[in-house]
């Protein structure tokens, strides 16, 4: 502590005048990119929480039949539509681990129902690490082992069986493999086309610019699922299921792309004219180059973040064709496949698990959505 | 004046649209190989019946089916004369349901203006509900108003149509008692209108509008209160509270008018996508729109009829599109001169 000669006192630890301005925003401008994009995105609770939840459902797919006790089109045909079953953990009192009761059907002459009834005599403990039917794990290795099945003797349906007998959750799982890809599959074609597209009618102006933004504006304005109906339509009926899940997927694509384009195409026409791009094409860089190489870069972020927010258009498209019989067929499960059976208002009534495939829908619905909101608020680490 | 020449020369583009439009269905339809008759044909052949064999050849030969596919074009669309009198769709004769048996016409019948019913119904839905719902969302943003309407929005969004359809139809039966399927009860079909057959459709309408709204509504919502914050943030809006003005007229005087341009102009975008959903919502329900009509013309290849429908379906998407974009102009002067930016 100094005393000036004016009489004020002045501390005597070294300071820098402008340390205090620096000091916050060092970390801010040494970081890259992605780490300012990480560090905005982290805040985003919900978006966040949607990330890793489609990052670990995603991860999981290729093990699905794993998880599942079931495989996809395994029949029980003494349970037709089974109610959902419980997993108990004590019994009379006493701790036993996960069990489940066998049941018996019987039928009811009044209402013409099967009507299961559990034996809460013998309890029987779930098997785990079991050998039941085999099925092809990442579709490559054939195993047959399974995280949990039921005993010998009875059943494990946790949400029910449908009208053919089959373990509705196993199913669901199953369908998570084809249900969830379809949106990623689509979303390729529609980000190729309409960064293709998009680009050259920005970047080239003239004719091609007039003749791509007619395409888009008559695409855009013609309603998706009766077109989405007319090509699935077109899919000759004796192909096999892995052909027709990818021409649904492309098909689902092709009428995407305008939207991209057309956001593509406003951003080319504004950065066409700044000067670095003058400067690289001066020194004689190919319009490809300078399009991916000084271009495109400027806003990939963006278009990742609006390709996150039209997958789940996707999906639920996908459902809707399968639901009504033109997407995916029989011996393929998918999410839109299996609400195909819920389709009447009896079955809701009278076996409500069979619509249970709607949840995972909406869940992954809401996660892609929640997912892209985040990412577009995030992207722009500047921009406060 | 300078009305007038926008909506002529939007009426004029809209042809195009339909005529490049129409080019396009003519393209999907033909897609799969063969069509209804030539399949029929061998079908008939392999079991033996000739009887069917000559008529289904007579068909094939009436409506041109049998001449290469660019003047089949020209001749469904009537700009070249057909054999025999088919005169094509601009004259009205649109052809015939090999599936049904009858005229194409005569299929859809009223069934066209109860699609038009069902849409304009959801479009005003649309409006009713996201107006108010938006600017509550954005005049008490960030309390549990806010948080209620934007949780409701978003289950809207995600829900496919087709499950809220049969949700609401079991529950809105279940505790409502509102009908179940149909446009009308059976008792009115055929009949002319009449009052009685006017609030059967009304309360028939009930659960479709709904349905078919409600995620065209959250999305609207969501825009309508993200443009009513920008607005909000404006320091007129701290001018116009300081000098006391009540906050229901300050918010309806100025932040909602100039948020309300994104609002009109969306139509145009939220059009398409409630087109398809009342086509997947009437399969589902059973209304008596063309939906039901075009999934079984399309699962039997049954061109003339699908081929309309989709046709119908297009211009009924472009002519709401041009009516909501004149609409804007003559709500938005600055459009007027610059022309709207596609």
């Amino acid at each position: 502590m100094t005393q000036l000669p004016d009489g004020r006192y002045v501390d005597d630890a070294p300071y820098d005048p402008e340390a205090s301005l620096r000091l916050p925003e060092r970390r801010d401008l040494d970081a890259p990119n992605w780490l300012l994009i990480w560090r905005k995105f982290r805040k985003h609770r919900l978006g966040l929480i949607s990330g890793i939840f489609l990052l670990s459902a995603y991860l999981l797919l290729p093990f699905a039949g794993f998880f599942a006790p079931y495989t996809a089109n395994e029949r029980d045909e003494e349970r037709l539509y089974a109610p959902p079953q419980a997993i108990n953990w004590w019994y009379e009192g006493k701790f036993i681990g996960p069990f489940v009761y066998p049941t018996t059907a019987e039928a009811d002459l009044e209402t013409f129902q099967w009507v299961f009834k559990p034996d809460t005599t013998r309890p029987m403990k779930l098997e785990f690490f079991c050998r039941r039917g085999s099925y092809k794990l990442a579709g490559l290795i054939e195993t047959d082992l399974h995280l949990f099945c039921a005993p010998e003797g009875a059943t494990i349906f946790l949400l029910g069986s449908d009208r053919l007998g089959r373990d509705v959750f196993s199913r669901i799982l199953y369908g998570a493999q084809l249900s969830l890809t379809v949106g990623l599959i689509g979303i390729a074609v529609s980000f190729t086309l309409g960064i293709l597209l998009g680009s050259m009618a920005g970047y080239f102006g003239g004719w091609i610019d007039w003749v791509i933004n007619r395409a888009i504006e008559i695409l855009r304005s013609l309603p998706e699922l009766p077109l989405w109906l007319a090509l699935s339509a077109a899919v000759p009926s004796n192909w096999g299921p892995v052909a027709v899940f990818f021409i649904i997927s492309i098909i689902l694509g092709i009428l995407d792309w305008p939207g991209l384009a057309r956001s593509v195409r406003a951003k080319f026409l504004s950065l066409r004219e700044e000067e670095y791009v003058r400067a690289a094409e001066m020194m004689g860089a190919t319009s490809g180059r300078v399009i991916r190489k000084h271009l495109l870069p400027n806003f990939m972020s963006h278009l990742i973040a609006s390709a996150t927010l039209s997958i789940p258009a996707m999906i639920l498209g996908e459902t809707a064709l399968s639901f009504l019989g033109l997407g995916l067929r029989a011996p393929a499960v998918s999410w839109g496949v299996m609400l195909n059976d819920a389709q009447n208002l009896a079955s809701i009534e009278i076996y409500p698990w069979t619509a249970v495939p709607m949840i995972p829908i909406i869940v992954v619905v809401l996660a892609f959505n929640f997912l892209g909101d985040g990412l577009r608020d995030s992207l722009d680490p500047y921009d406060h | 004046m300078e009305i007038l020449r926008y909506t002529i020369y939007r009426f004029g583009t809209m042809l195009l649209t339909l005529l490049v439009v129409s080019v396009l269905i003519f393209i999907i339809i033909n897609l799969p190989p063969g069509d209804y008759l030539s399949n029929q044909i061998a079908e008939l052949k392999a079991s033996g019946q000739s009887a069917g064999v000559a008529k289904a050849e007579f068909l094939r030969r009436e409506y041109a089916l049998d001449r290469p596919l660019w003047e089949q074009y020209m001749i469904w669309m009537g700009f070249m004369p057909g054999p025999n009198g088919f005169s094509g769709l601009i004259q009205g004769d649109y052809g015939w349901s090999f599936e049904f048996d009858r005229p194409v016409a005569e299929i859809v019948g009223d069934s066209l203006w109860l699609t038009v019913l069902v849409n304009f119904a959801a479009v005003m839905f649309v409006y009713a509900a996201a107006l108010p719902l938006g600017v509550l969302a954005a005049a008490k943003s960030r309390t549990w108003i806010d948080y209620i309407t934007a949780l409701i929005g978003y289950l809207g969004l995600a829900t496919p149509n087709f499950l809220l359809a049969l949700i609401m139809f079991y529950y809105g039966h279940k505790y409502f008692d509102l009908p179940i399927g149909g446009l009308m009860d059976p008792v009115y079909e055929g009949q002319p209108m009449s009052w009685d057959k006017l609030q059967s459709i009304l309360l028939h309408l009930i659960v479709p509008t709904f349905v078919i709204g409600t995620s065209g509504a959250s999305a609207m919502q969501q825009r309508l209160r993200a443009n009513m914050l920008d607005e909000l943030g404006k320091p007129y809006v701290e001018t116009a509270i300081a000098k006391g003005l009540s906050p229901a007229r300050m918010l309806t005087k100025y932040p909602l008018r100039v948020a309300f341009n994104p609002f009109v102009a969306d139509i145009g975008n939220l059009l398409p996508s409630m087109v398809s959903g009342s086509v997947l919502v009437s399969v589902v329900l059973g209304l008596q729109t063309i939906g039901p009509t075009l999934l079984t013309a399309l699962k039997t290849q049954d061109q003339f009829l699908s081929a309309f429908v989709l046709m119908f379906v297009a211009l009924l998407t472009l002519v709401g599109t041009m009516i909501s974009d004149i609409l804007l102009v003559m709500l938005d002067p600055r459009i007027r001169y610059e022309g709207r930016e596609a």
